[in-house]
């Protein structure tokens, strides 16, 4: 991997966002929303705090967490059609760049989105809602760095599904990430879902990040061993979708598609 | 003799059962312009897309600087590079933000003063500021060609360069490309379907038609060959016999 040549990918999109301000706006347009809604309808139902403990540092906490993954994959998956539209996808493959340094560039991309979203929606979170995320405590950087990872799986992997069906399979961008609310636990503990939902919550990392913080929030005992599983699920997906990855790639030159996709 | 800089052994590609080049072998010395003509369809972007990596090849191999691109290509694809009508660069930037990153990209050293050579040799002061969304169609080809020359590449794949280029930037381009190749041995691989322009620039022409070689050598010897009057009556043979051939 050569740094100057992932520098460069960073340089491009920092050229384009500072220039886009419809595009800083989609940054932070999803949290925000989430945000106010959420918030309202939490204070509405902190009223019937007794039937449900600690109910508002559940649901603000998961919900600022569960953003980080979602910004998380925007980062990977956005930087990859930002190229798609600008029909540059040519220009790079056919320049030394290789894809693991494409990767790590849209990788550095999605961190510096995490960073600065988190940053306003802990801030906003605080001043209207008077919540502190920080109460997570010492827990909160493993669990947002496991989230950021859990959020590269599913953009790259769903960079992957764009790369090799054309830009019909864009809305997947937005899309694919909900596939895996229900089954991230984010809201509600994992009992709750069907037996067979369960097994499969069971492997999404970011579903034993979620039980995590409310071990954390709930019983503020250590959450060891749901940290533990998330980074052994989080290593082994990472490890497959970037093989996924070179796959759809060598396919991709194979067929012809990388020259072919951009309209 | 100096070795090639490129040499290609019998380069196939298929999609699916459609052979689009077949058995495709050729060199290309230090300093030699190379010219690819054929009709439409004959293979002649996808025989640079392989040469690229873009594609990879059904069969056949392909060597440059002595080394294999199915193993080098890092190596390879940093001292080449392309330009053509249909590529595009990303419109929300500034012509100078694109080649600087293209600079980046590459690794080339002192990129400021790369990038103000380039804009000056291909007369691009006068856009060089603006974002690449309002450039015209020759000033984006401009830009193209700017963005392949800035690595300093050892050879050039151009694909249809001056297609839409207004007679005096075609010409100045032209030039440009003979002084690169006299001044720094620059080797060019070069399709148009101008052909007064390939019989100008080419110091060997390849003929393909479905994918083959059909004719190599001079612009001269091909005439001669077929006792035509000029390059373009050999290509309306070939273009003829291809449409004739597949209906
Ligand atoms: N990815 C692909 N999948 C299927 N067929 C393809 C693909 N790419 C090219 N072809 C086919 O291969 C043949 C050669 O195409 P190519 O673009 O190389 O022709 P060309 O010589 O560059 O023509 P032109 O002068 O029109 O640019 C065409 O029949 C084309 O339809
Ligand atoms: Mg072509």
């Amino acid at each position: 991997m050569k740094l100057h040549r992932i520098t460069a990918l960073i340089v491009r999109h920092l050229y384009l966002y500072r220039r886009s301000l419809p595009r800083i706006m989609e940054i932070f347009y999803w949290p925000f929303l989430d945000l106010v809604i959420w918030g309202f309808i939490t204070l509405y139902l902190a009223r019937y705090q007794s039937q449900v403990p600690g109910f508002v540092t559940f649901f603000l906490g998961a919900l600022i967490l569960w953003d980080m993954l979602f910004r998380s994959q925007q980062g990977i998956t956005i930087s990859f059609l930002e190229e798609l539209w600008a029909r540059n996808l040519m220009n790079l493959f056919a320049s030394p760049l290789k894809p693991s340094e494409f990767l790590a560039a849209t990788m550095a991309m999605s961190v510096m989105k995490v960073t600065v979203v988190s940053i306003v929606m802990a801030g906003c979170a605080l001043l209207f809602y008077s919540y502190n995320i920080l109460i997570v405590g010492v827990w909160l950087m493993p669990f947002v760095l496991n989230l950021v990872i859990t959020g590269w799986v599913i953009g790259v992997f769903t960079t992957s599904l764009i790369m090799r069906f054309g830009q019909e399979a864009e809305v997947l961008a937005w899309s694919m990430v909900f596939l895996f609310q229900p089954i991230s636990c984010v809201f509600y503990p994992m009992e709750v879902l069907p037996e067979w939902l369960q097994m499969i919550a069971w492997a999404n990392p970011a579903a034993h990040i979620f039980e995590g913080m409310r071990t954390v929030l709930g019983e503020g005992a250590p959450p060891i061993g749901d940290l533990a599983w998330a980074v052994c699920l989080n290593g082994t997906l990472l490890v497959g979708v970037v093989a996924w990855f070179y796959r759809t790639v060598a396919y991709c030159k194979d067929q012809g598609l990388l020259v072919r996709v951009g309209e | 003799m100096t070795p090639p800089v490129l040499k290609a052994s019998n380069l196939t590609k298929r999609f699916g059962n459609f052979t689009a080049v077949n058995g495709v072998s050729f060199e290309i010395r230090p300093g030699e312009i190379l010219g690819l003509l054929g009709p439409n369809g004959a293979g002649k972007t996808t025989t640079i897309q392989m040469l690229l990596g873009l594609v990879t090849p059904t069969a056949g191999s392909i060597h440059m600087f002595g080394l294999d691109l199915s193993t080098h290509r890092e190596e390879i694809l940093q001292q080449v590079n392309f330009s053509s009508t249909y590529i595009s660069m990303p419109q929300s930037l500034t012509v100078e933000e694109n080649l600087w990153v293209v600079a980046r990209l590459y690794g080339v050293s002192n990129i400021a003063r790369r990038v103000n050579d380039i804009v000056k040799k291909l007369e691009m002061e006068e856009f060089c500021g603006k974002i690449t969304r309002k450039l015209s169609s020759g000033q984006m080809t401009r830009l193209t060609l700017a963005k392949a020359f800035l690595t300093e590449p050892r050879i050039l794949f151009l694909d249809e360069p001056t297609a839409s280029l207004d007679p005096d930037i075609a010409d100045k381009i032209r030039s440009l490309l003979k002084e690169e190749r006299r001044s720094s041995a620059l080797s060019i691989l070069y399709t148009s379907h101008n052909m007064r322009e390939m019989e100008e620039m080419s110091d060997r022409i390849i003929f393909l038609q479905r994918g083959r070689i059909v004719a190599e050598g001079t612009a001269q010897e091909i005439i001669d060959r077929f006792g035509k009057a000029d390059l373009e009556e050999v290509f309306l043979k070939f273009a003829r016999e291809q449409e004739q051939s597949s209906s």
